[in-house]
């Protein structure tokens, strides 16, 4: 399945079915057992060549932030509140697509023109938003919209530039992306591709995924992360950037990567000539927290693709970091997936 | 226990490498347990073979510090902080990182505020004269702690960094080399990764699966000059933990461990934190709940490069956790 199909289906935190269907038609043609669990994450087994080779888990999340409706106003608009991390200055004049039917929406604010200039110099909160969906009123609203409903981003799939590509959900479609490719291979070790539900709202599906998962040797997690290499912001502080190749994390808000782990997958990239750089920054987390300590202590290390404008329907990365996250993901586990370990007694 | 502690002070280990730590704790251990083994997280865990209840003891071999996330053309090194690191407490200290390399931390001056708690300003400078150079040194993600000086005041009150939670170490080191013919079966964990969120006592307890926890570790005091309101002092006994922040401690562990200060004629005290945090939070929550508790150091300035214990609290704390593991 390709990037720009995977990015166009919906999936905010706890509605990641189109996406899961998705993925398990191609899942259940090459792995050898796939199974979704009673939180809706998808869990595919694809055994190793080599009995005793260990088994690896590779996990990317399904869901995207997004919106949920809260009802709808006497204009006849739909209130909303956010489903993971949504700035909403992003939001503003925005196209969403509401429900299960998929109704387009827009996200409005006041005109320029009618702002005094108080409201100019004050950023705008989702409480002062709304998504009109051009309905005449409040009944013929509440006719289409239900308090619960999911709102999702709306933003095409382009590849533009110089090898980049704009679209939302970025993060981390690139992830499952680049899982469903490495599973059409067999490795020497066993492999469970994870793919897992609400991660935006909180790492809640990955820990439940780990408790499934046998006797697991390391868990990687393949994820799109906050590239911000932008003209004015200082060299320390851009975190990533794009088109400078897969990003390693050696710490970020809910792990510290395993050092033996972190030394392999350096090693392994510059062996194979893999462009590579660090996540520079303490911030975010991701699967790895979750999955680290939820059924005994478990080796994990994150493999990023940086994404610009990360949580926005108009996320941009670049094809060559997917590329590179692939391959290194790739060279890991067809070179046995070894690493050192204190592990040991 | 004075040369006890002092031994465990001197180990390198910020969270997520305390390699050196364990080291230094393996070889203090090693002949006063039937087992010892390392995870994939870095816990150390030794067990004492019994035929009664399975303790769990946790104490975190880890320390705050800093980690390298930039370094400029200048060789000046960019870090964010790896666990509570207070700013107005790292400024222009002395550091070292796990290579010996020392470095001390600053801060811009130009538009700097002191109200400002971010590490975004901070930087360590290790004299190196370009970025070229630092990297010769040191790399990114590398990390680097409050550098270690062990000193000794009146009435035995030693003052030094990584106190926390060094002391807990030397707590239960000292309790692990005091008890023999235990009637429980001990587990003692010593944990990594606390100090950014009590990560290596999660993952170790699952696999541990106790019928019982405590944890070993320091706390906040309220008697220091205009302090913070707190019933805790140094000096007083070892603080058997009633709750703080992330674990309201099972009645009878508590009783239990009052009871054992008791037999041991151990000065003890109660500790009720309002903030902070220790391993007990994450043990108590383990697959289907674990009564669990924590005996607390006693210490003022925690966080910062002095930490300030008192060995009398220390060697009460011993004797009270030997006593509770003898009991049935």
């Amino acid at each position: 399945m390709e990037l720009s199909e995977l990015t166009q289906l919906n999936g905010v935190s706890g509605n990641e079915q189109a996406v899961r269907a998705a993925i398990l038609r191609e899942a259940a043609q090459c792995c050898d057992r796939t199974r979704v669990d009673k939180m809706g994450n998808l869990l595919a087994f694809k055994a190793g060549t080599r009995p005793g080779s260990g088994h690896v888990l590779l996990l990317s999340h399904m869901d995207e932030v997004g919106l949920m409706a809260l009802g709808v106003t006497d204009e006849g608009l739909i209130a909303y509140d956010p489903v993971g991390g949504i700035d909403p200055r992003v939001l503003v004049s925005k196209r969403v697509t509401v429900g299960e039917k998929g109704i387009p929406g827009v996200i409005g604010a006041k005109a320029i023109h009618l702002q005094t200039r108080e409201e100019r110099a004050t950023p705008l909160t989702h409480r002062d938003l709304s998504v009109d969906i051009g309905a005449k009123d409040k009944a013929s609203a509440e006719q289409l919209v239900k308090p619960g409903d999911y709102i999702a981003l709306a933003g095409d799939y382009l590849a533009f530039g110089e090898g980049f590509v704009r679209a939302k959900a970025l993060d981390d479609r690139v992830g499952c992306y680049n899982l469903l490719r490495l599973m059409r291979e067999r490795f020497t070790c066993d492999v469970t591709y994870a793919f897992t539900v609400q991660e935006e709202v909180g790492l809640r599906g990955a820990g439940v995924v780990a408790r499934q998962v046998d006797a697991a040797r390391c868990a990687l997690i393949l994820e799109g992360t906050t590239a911000n290499d932008l003209g004015h912001v200082p060299e320390h502080l851009q975190v990533t950037r794009a088109g400078a190749g897969v990003a390693l994390s050696f710490m970020d808000r809910t792990t510290i990567a395993h050092p033996g782990l972190l030394r392999a997958l350096k090693a392994c990239a510059q062996r194979e000539g893999i462009a590579w750089q660090f996540k520079q920054f303490v911030a975010g987390g991701n699967d790895a927290g979750a999955v680290q300590g939820a059924k005994g202590p478990l080796a994990v290390a994150s493999l990023s693709v940086p994404c610009r404008y990360i949580h926005s329907p108009s996320s941009v990365c670049s094809l060559m970091d997917v590329e590179a996250q692939y391959a290194l993901a790739r060279a890991f586990l067809m070179e046995g997936a070894a690493f050192e370990s204190e592990e040991r007694g | 226990m004075k040369e006890l502690l002092e031994k465990v002070l001197a180990a390198y280990g910020p969270s997520g490498h305390e390699d050196k730590v364990r080291a230094v704790i393996e070889g203090l251990i090693r002949p006063y347990v039937d087992e010892l083994r390392t995870d994939a997280l870095g816990n150390l865990i030794a067990r004492k073979h019994g035929a009664g209840k399975r303790i769990m003891l946790a104490a975190h071999m880890d320390q705050i510090g800093f980690i390298v996330t930039d370094v400029d053309k200048h060789g000046f090194l960019r870090v964010h902080n790896v666990g509570g690191i207070y700013r107005r407490n790292s400024l222009n200290r002395r550091v070292v990182f796990e290579n010996g390399m020392s470095g001390v931390v600053s801060c811009e001056v130009e538009g700097d505020s002191p109200t400002d708690t971010t590490m975004l300003k901070l930087f360590i400078d290790i004299g190196a004269a370009d970025r070229a150079d630092a990297l010769s040194q040191v790399a990114l993600g590398d990390m680097a702690v409050y550098a270690p000086e062990c000193t000794h005041l009146m009435n035995r009150c030693v003052c030094a960094p990584a106190m926390d939670n060094r002391a807990g170490c030397a707590l239960l080191i000292g309790a692990l080399q005091a008890v023999t013919n235990c009637p429980n079966e001990v587990v003692a964990v010593f944990t990594s990764q606390e100090e950014v969120g009590l990560r290596g006592a999660r993952a170790a307890a699952y696999d541990v699966d106790p019928d019982v926890g405590i944890a070993l570790d320091v706390t906040l005091v309220g008697d220091t000059p205009k302090g913070e309101r707190l019933p805790m002092k140094i000096g007083g006994g070892i603080a058997i933990k009633v709750m703080d922040s992330s674990v309201i401690c099972a009645g009878e562990v508590v009783a239990a461990l009052e009871a054992a200060a008791e037999d041991a004629g151990a000065a003890h005290q109660r500790e009720i934190l309002f903030g902070g945090g220790t391993d007990a939070g994450a043990i108590h929550q383990t697959r289907s709940g674990v009564p669990s508790g924590a005996l607390s150091i006693p210490s003022r300035y925690v966080h910062s490069a002095c930490e300030v214990i008192s060995l009398d609290d220390l060697e009460a704390g011993v004797k009270t956790l030997a006593a509770f593991l003898m009991r049935g």
